[in-house]
């Protein structure tokens, strides 16, 4: 018995350790790479995995001085920001709603909200485009605030449609009979409830906004107003020349404090869908 | 165990109870409209305009919507080489993607459903590919498996597989975005990665509503590990799987920044997928109707893939 707990201990550690090393070794290899010299990089004898000509922090100056990587940066956190918060904005009242208040066919429009999920940004992008020159928009970083909720919205008012139909209905019952109106329930009791599916939607909308790719460029095309996502494959690979180390350089700062920040968040994004699942049944 | 799961999942989600402030009189719309004004505005209109497009012969050079063709983009780009080429790639690496994805998740998930110290540090690791964002996730794993100094052809010379008389042939490079097996590889590779730790918290997720009483009764019976996993676990997380899939599928079949920016489709067709055929056709190519009309022939396919899934998963739920 104990020797089958002890294999059990070990099996779990290295299927822990596999699993930590499969997530993190392409991440590993940039952090490393992000501090090599060229000599060092780009020699074929050298073991990729060290150092060998001392590591600098002469790619990451590059970064900062000679390229506009602190212009991408503040875009994309600003644009992130401010489409979380059109984005709740839109989403929390609207999940609510369907939830509560427009009756059965509203608690069931889980598939709908799916459905348009279902539409690419593929096929958006070039109606969206005109669109957006139309209005004048286009290289302007409004373009990306103003088109990204699409991703968002749905996927947010989805995810908290089912948290509400979980959340007991009997709380705000009890308040509405202690005469708070319809809208101060919802604020008062629904909202602070949701807590945790608010979180994830918040997560989840600064990480889909900051990945997006094809909105990013296709509509913003002056350096000045691009986002990582797109500003750094653009502006570090010209042509047939990639600056590796400052590639690198660029995915690390963005990667491991959103990665510190996601992680400790972890339990938080588990219980955020811990709704039914997605049918809408 | 489905029936159980979904009888206690209806028990927490509280009976529907007609009566006290079930309706919202004018708040419910009022609620529901900026963001139905929003969707209709932002991804209705705009998905009509594609429809429309896809209809008419609108290149970049002129592209209000003008002169109808009928169908004619649609059997034109059917009828070039590279599409069934692009819809075989795109059907292999998404399908690819989510099998690798739904089963390495369920096992994550076994992992990570249990307490153990340090818990928090492990999950920061785990999760650090979806911090990633996608475009980024393309150049690193382009660096990573670069055709001269990928550190895995390394890895693989050190230990004998690669390089000359070697298993894997002389060339001592794998040419991972030069090939198409290993291009297509290469990319489904990419999309685990990335999607491995969303998959694995709504597999997670899945799991808390799994009662314990039938673990503990498991536990009694004597059943080992295994047994317990595909006799207990498996069967009760399929619908929350199936959740798992159709996300994966989803987000696979749209994306186009990673062939973008590692295979770029070559050499010749041979990895093209379809939503960067269709961005190359459309917007390289100044082609806006034959664009459009790619990417509207992926939208049937998700659809019914989509509905396909949602009804297996709601069949299971109340099988």
């Amino acid at each position: 018995m104990l020797i089958k707990r002890i294999l059990r201990r070990i099996g779990f550690w290295i299927a822990m350790v596999l699993f930590a090393l499969f997530a993190i070794f392409p991440a590993a290899y940039m952090l490393i790479s992000a501090f090599k010299q060229d000599g060092d990089l780009y020699n074929v004898a050298n073991n990729p995995f060290l150092f060998n000509l001392p590591p600098t922090f002469k790619n990451i100056e590059f970064l900062f001085t000679e390229t506009q990587y602190a212009t991408f940066l503040w875009n994309s956190f600003f644009i992130g920001l401010l489409v979380v918060i059109i984005t709740l904005l839109l989403a929390v009242p609207a999940a609510y709603s369907l939830s509560r208040l427009v009756g059965r066919r509203g608690a069931q429009s889980g598939i709908a909200i799916f459905l348009v999920y279902l539409i690419p940004p593929t096929l958006l992008f070039i109606p969206l485009f005109q669109l957006i020159t139309t209005i004048n928009a286009a290289n302007t970083i409004w373009s990306l605030v103003l088109v990204y909720p699409t991703i968002t919205v749905p996927f947010c008012t989805w995810l908290l449609l089912g948290f509400f139909k979980s959340m007991p209905r009997e709380l705000e019952e009890a308040a509405l009979i202690d005469g708070y109106s319809r809208w101060q329930a919802f604020l008062r009791v629904a909202l602070p409830l949701a807590g945790p599916g608010i979180a994830t939607c918040v997560v989840f909308a600064f990480a889909l906004t900051l990945s997006d790719y094809i909105y990013a460029a296709t509509f913003v095309s002056s350096t000045a107003s691009r986002t990582i996502s797109a500003g750094v494959p653009i502006v570090l690979i010209s042509g047939d020349i990639y600056f590796w180390q400052a590639l690198m350089a660029a995915t690390a700062i963005v990667t491991i404090p959103l990665a510190i920040a996601y992680g400790l968040l972890f339990g938080k994004l588990v219980k955020g869908f811990q709704t039914e699942p997605a049918s809408g049944t | 165990m489905a029936a159980t799961e979904s009888a206690m999942r209806r028990g927490s989600a509280g009976q529907r109870r007609a009566g006290v402030g079930d309706r919202g009189g004018p708040l419910g719309g009022l609620m529901l409209a900026p963001a139905v004004i929003y969707i209709v505005a932002l991804v209705g209109v705009p998905f009509v305009m594609a429809i429309a497009l896809s209809l008419s012969s609108a290149t970049i050079g002129n592209p209000s919507i003008h002169g109808f063709i009928g169908l004619q983009n649609y059997f034109t780009v059917v009828h070039e080489a590279a599409f069934p080429i692009a819809l075989r790639n795109s059907v292999i690496v998404t399908i690819a993607t989510l099998v690798l994805v739904v089963i390495l998740a369920t096992a994550e998930s076994e992992l990570l459903a249990r307490d153990f110290r340090g818990k928090w540090f492990w999950q920061i690791l785990i999760i650090l590919p979806w911090a990633m964002p996608v475009s980024l996730a393309a150049v690193n794993w382009l660096w990573l498996l670069d055709s001269e100094f990928s550190p895995v052809d390394w890895i693989l010379r050190q230990i004998g597989v690669l390089g000359p008389g070697s298993l894997l042939g002389p060339a001592g490079h794998l040419y991972y975005y030069g090939r198409e097996g290993v291009g297509l590889a290469a990319m489904t590779a990419i999309n685990v990665w990335r999607l491995l730790p969303l998959g694995t918290i709504i597999v997670l997720a899945g799991r808390t509503a799994i009662p314990h009483d039938i673990y503990e009764q498991a536990q009694v019976d004597g059943a080992g590990f295994f047994r317990v996993l595909f006799r207990i676990t498996v069967p009760a997380l399929a619908p929350i799987l199936v959740v798992v899939a159709v996300f994966a599928a989803l987000v696979v079949f749209g994306d186009m920044a990673i062939v973008a920016i590692t295979t770029h489709g070559g050499p010749g067709y041979s990895t093209q997928l379809l939503p960067y055929w269709a961005y190359l056709k459309g917007i390289e190519g100044g082609a806006l109707g034959e664009g459009a009309a790619v990417a509207l022939y992926m939208f049937p396919i998700l659809l019914a893939a989509a509905i396909l899934a949602l009804r297996m998963a709601y069949r299971s739920e109340n099988g």
